[in-house]
């Protein structure tokens, strides 16, 4: 896949934005991570200074610390909304959609959408996992997590048809793709997977395998 | 024989068939590629795995063309 390759159209939609790249993308994931140290480390020092001057504050401070558990946990929460599962509708048009899903990609990429309803695709950026409302990004060596949320405006469509419109996106120019995507958690791939349903996991499991293998 | 065909809510709709060797067919693809065009769909030819690309012109050599509608960040 190139990632400079012809540009999609729908860039032009958001023409302030800077053009993604790896350098881009890594920035933003290290803002991310100081924003939301930025969050926690507020909270976890006011348990420690409350408990250090009097402990019998101590049910403010665990409050406080459970702020500072949380707030990370509903980044993550956010991300794993883009690997959600729409409603199925039409049995028939999912399984119309499927099928031209199917003939565009692999047979790995194949058995995984059957079990799991994501489909994996090699990027230059990293290993990707496209879903319906959006994509996770993991970069070689699989730790990190980027959740990209974008999609077709179109509810009716079926599942395999949402897939299937990112994934040529993403093959057109991941560059636009990325650029075109709001970034909606950035962190660890672990946090990620917690907040995912088992079939999803699975599907997480098998990009980050994926990225593993680039990584080596 | 080659295809157009749009992602909808059915699954997806052949919209046009044409083979090059039949000038009446290519016209009538072409029109219609067109007026899809026209009504906001975008046209991909997947170039095997990992790789595709959006075309303004009717590929009158591909055997498929997929019509997708634009997507956006949400």
């Amino acid at each position: 896949m190139s990632a400079h390759a012809g540009r999609l159209p729908e860039v032009a939609q958001v023409h302030w934005r800077p053009r993604a790249d790896r350098k881009l993308i890594a920035a933003q994931g290290r803002r991310w991570t100081a924003s939301t140290v930025a969050h926690v480390i507020p909270f976890a020092v006011a348990a420690i200074v409350l408990f250090a001057l009097e402990p019998l504050t101590f049910p403010v401070g665990l409050a406080a610390l459970a702020h500072a558990w949380l707030i990370p946990e509903l980044y993550a929460d956010r991300g794993a909304r883009v690997l959600r599962r729409q409603l199925r509708q039409d049995p028939l048009a999912e399984r119309t959609a499927a099928g031209l899903l199917g003939d565009l990609v692999g047979h790995d990429a194949r058995a995984l959408h059957a079990r799991t309803g994501l489909v994996t695709e090699r990027g230059s950026y990293g290993t990707w996992l496209v879903g319906e409302l959006g994509a996770v990004l993991l970069p070689a060596g699989g730790r990190r997590a980027y959740c990209w949320c974008v999609a077709v405006d179109d509810p009716a469509l079926p599942s395999g048809d949402r897939i299937a419109h990112l994934l040529l996106a993403l093959r057109a120019d991941e560059e636009s793709f990325a650029t075109i995507a709001n970034l909606t958690f950035s962190g660890a791939t672990w946090r990620l997977r917690r907040r995912l349903p088992a079939p999803a996991r699975e599907a997480l499991d098998a990009a980050r395998a994926v990225a593993a293998r680039d990584a080596g | 024989m080659s295809r157009l065909i749009r992602m909808d809510r059915t699954g997806h709709t052949t919209v046009a068939e044409w083979t090059v060797d039949d000038p009446a067919s290519v016209e009538a693809a072409v029109a219609a590629f067109r007026e899809q065009l026209e009504s906001g769909h975008l046209a991909m030819v997947s170039r095997g795995e990992g790789h595709a690309e959006h075309v303004r012109e009717l590929p009158l050599d591909e055997e498929l063309v997929i019509l997708r509608r634009p997507i956006a960040g949400g």
